[in-house]
């Protein structure tokens, strides 16, 4: 079991014959995700790797029955893009562009809160159900399918070094959520805590966590109300100054707030287990999991 | 992307939200003239910096004469102000805002910004300004009158007289201060702001309102679709080295430590810069060289870091997805033959073809210190200081 994604999931390409989308199209295709097809605005009728290329969205849906979209579209056109997926029906959009101007995304997000449509980024690695769907640009060989942990969080490369943990101590991942470094994403903490509660194949989750904003609060209270499965909580940017830009355009300390200080104290006061270095966070949870 | 307060005020001119008259200088001459333009005392004059705090720091004079204009022009310009917002090395003030004296009734406080988790513009006002809004918000946070807006339906009517009635404003201001809140949401928007706040937006005698400061960040996200932009940047506000890493694409923060690193996401990065602590030491740096860490990218990323004498050693943390271990040790190889190493350089890599990476890192012959996971790496780099 899993969240959000799985072996029947039925994925399209938004910028599938851009070099982006195509590589890693392929790399999706290799792991074992059903890609159905792709949109180009202008190269419908071609194909990419047997994949057939769309004009439109609608298009793409009309023909594939598709329910889930992975967008590879420059930022300029990031927010054009997911509109375009939700109107279009997908249920889930996996925006994997960074630097989508935040005015863009206000509006995506109001938007998008009128359509039954999920959204999982911008700025983001994706999300994978390991051996049987992966949406993004995570390695797919450093997941071990099967469960039992859930693992959610703001960062890519990181995500990836916790994950890489648990698989070489044996520990199996349900799903693993990259839900993006950007101030103003589509899916949050909360989110995503809410479907790994209901999964009844996730035992424990492993949160991951970075200064700025206060999403890592928000989650902690969440999580002392309505999670009951453990969860192990991780902040990045302790040592990070305030007041600058951190290469996320979420990860920035401003007027005192979003310190990973605050973070770390939000989660020690809501029970869930704190791991602060980042060596040990495979042991921390196979521990905090009884595993 | 932060903007000077007179950059600000001229974003301000153009959509009509009132300023005081006035004009940014740089020369002692050139105030003198403004003053004389301007026609009557007394005369602010601003020191221009990024950071706030500038009046207890010294940076702004009220004058009532060219003779006192000109001693504080002169006292100003040039002067390295240190407020609770530069760090104790200061600013260096180059440009200077002289403007009009006010005849102030009151003062306000008024803001704009994003608020990330209900995707909305908040406008904040208050019937308190001219001091810090976080301590008013701490001591009386039933003054702080908080309109949401969503931005798909734009800034309503009734969003402008919750905020009006909240600040029990009454006859022109209320008015004035209508019509500033229209042309300044829309401001907000048409530029990409992630911050507009007036600190104080005054009510004068006349019972007009005036932003006597303004502070406007642009969201740098958005900076490909407003070129104009680009003019506001100033390179004096920025850490050399930083501007240096900007021209080659690094994402590149200088710190004060003693531990340079190198790392592949700004995640793993940001949790790189902590491992070093923990270990002992102060990170010199934040780089995230992302997904696509060329040879070229690494040398780079290496001189800019090496340039800092503080700098005692290197970590390098790379996990490879798309990113291949052995394509970015070949380039760290190259890197550190170009440059010559004098400090030690621990490199920590795993993922996509992590033992082609260690062998060709092996073999290169240079004395790179491989660490085989983070654990391994803190130790290393904590020796390597000690």
């Amino acid at each position: 079991m899993s969240i959000f994604v799985n072996k029947d999931t039925k994925l399209i390409v938004q910028g599938i014959t851009g070099k982006e989308g195509q590589f890693h199209t392929r790399q999706c295709i290799e792991y074992g995700t059903r890609v159905v097809g792709g949109v180009t605005p202008g190269k419908g009728g071609q194909k990419m790797d047997g994949v057939p290329v769309f004009n439109t969205v609608r298009d793409a849906v009309d023909k594939t029955g598709a329910d889930a979209g992975m967008i590879f579209v420059p930022p300029a056109f990031s927010a054009d893009a997911i509109m375009e997926g939700a109107d279009a029906g997908l249920s889930l959009i996996v925006a994997i562009t960074e630097g989508v101007p935040v005015m863009d995304m206000l509006r995506v997000k109001n938007y998008l809160a009128t359509k039954n449509c999920r959204l999982i980024g911008p700025n983001c690695p994706g999300i994978i159900t390991p051996g049987e769907c992966k949406i993004g640009i995570m390695p797919g060989k450093i997941h071990k399918p099967g469960g039992p942990v859930g693992v959610v969080s703001r960062s890519g490369t990181l995500t990836y070094e916790v994950v890489d943990q648990l698989t070489k101590l044996g520990i199996g991942q349900t799903t693993c959520v990259g839900i993006g470094g950007d101030p103003v994403n589509g899916t949050n903490f909360i989110d995503v805590l809410l479907a790994f509660e209901a999964d009844p194949a996730t035992e424990g989750i492993v949160m991951v966590g970075e200064i700025g904003g206060n999403a890592e609060e928000e989650a902690a209270l969440f999580i002392k109300r309505h999670v009951t499965k453990p969860v192990v909580g991780f902040i990045a940017g302790l040592t990070a100054p305030a007041g600058r830009r951190m290469g996320h355009a979420g990860a920035i300390i401003s007027g005192g707030s979003g310190t990973g200080q605050a973070k770390i104290a939000a989660f020690m006061e809501n029970g869930i287990h704190v791991c602060e270095n980042l060596g040990l966070i495979g042991q921390v949870s196979k521990e905090a999991f009884g595993l | 992307m932060k903007i000077h307060e007179f950059q600000a005020k001229e974003l301000f001119r153009k959509y009509d939200v009132p300023v005081p008259d006035g004009q940014s200088v740089e020369s002692v001459e050139e105030a003198v003239t403004v003053c004389k333009r301007l026609g009557s005392y007394p005369v602010v004059l601003k020191a221009q910096i990024h950071a706030g705090g500038r009046g207890k720091g010294g940076g702004v004079k009220l004058v009532r004469s060219e003779q006192e204009a000109r001693a504080a022009a002169d006292t100003i310009l040039g002067m390295t102000l240190i407020t609770h917002q530069t760090g104790p090395e200061g600013k260096v003030v180059k440009t200077l805002l002289v403007e009009a004296g006010q005849d102030i009734a009151e003062e306000l406080y008024l803001s704009l910004l994003v608020d990330r988790e209900t995707a909305s513009i908040i406008i904040v006002g208050c019937r308190e300004g001219g001091m810090d809004i976080e301590e008013v918000a701490a001591r009386s946070p039933e003054k702080i009158i908080k309109v949401q807006v969503n931005p798909l339906v734009g800034l309503q009517g009734y969003h402008i007289r919750e905020l009006a009635f909240g600040l029990a404003l009454t006859g022109n201001a209320m008015k004035s201060l209508g019509g500033l809140v229209k042309n300044l949401y829309r401001l907000f928007v048409e530029n990409d702001c992630s911050l507009v706040e007036i600190n104080p937006l005054i009510i004068t005698k006349a019972e007009t309102v005036i932003a006597l400061d303004a502070k406007v960040d642009l969201d740098s996200n958005a900076l490909f679709r407003h070129p104009a932009q680009l003019a506001y940047r100033d390179l004096n506000e920025e850490d050399p080295l930083e501007v240096e890493a900007s021209r080659f694409n690094l994402n590149y923060i200088n710190l004060d430590g003693n531990v340079g690193n190198i790392v592949n996401g700004a995640g793993l990065a940001m949790a790189t810069m902590d491992i070093i602590k923990q270990a002992g030491a102060q990170p010199a740096n934040f780089m995230d060289v992302g997904g696509g860490a060329t040879a070229e990218m690494v040398e780079n990323g290496l001189r800019i870091i090496l340039r800092d004498d503080k700098v005692k050693a290197v970590l390098i943390n790379i996990f490879g997805g798309i990113l291949r271990c052995d394509v970015f040790a070949e380039g760290v190889v190259a890197a550190a033959k170009a440059i010559g190493l004098k400090i030690p350089i621990v490199v920590r890599m795993e993922g996509t073809n992590v033992e082609a990476g260690k062998q060709i890192l092996a073999a290169s012959g240079l004395s790179l210190i491989s660490a085989v996971d983070l654990r391994d790496a803190a130790a290393k780099i904590a020796a390597a200081v000690a």
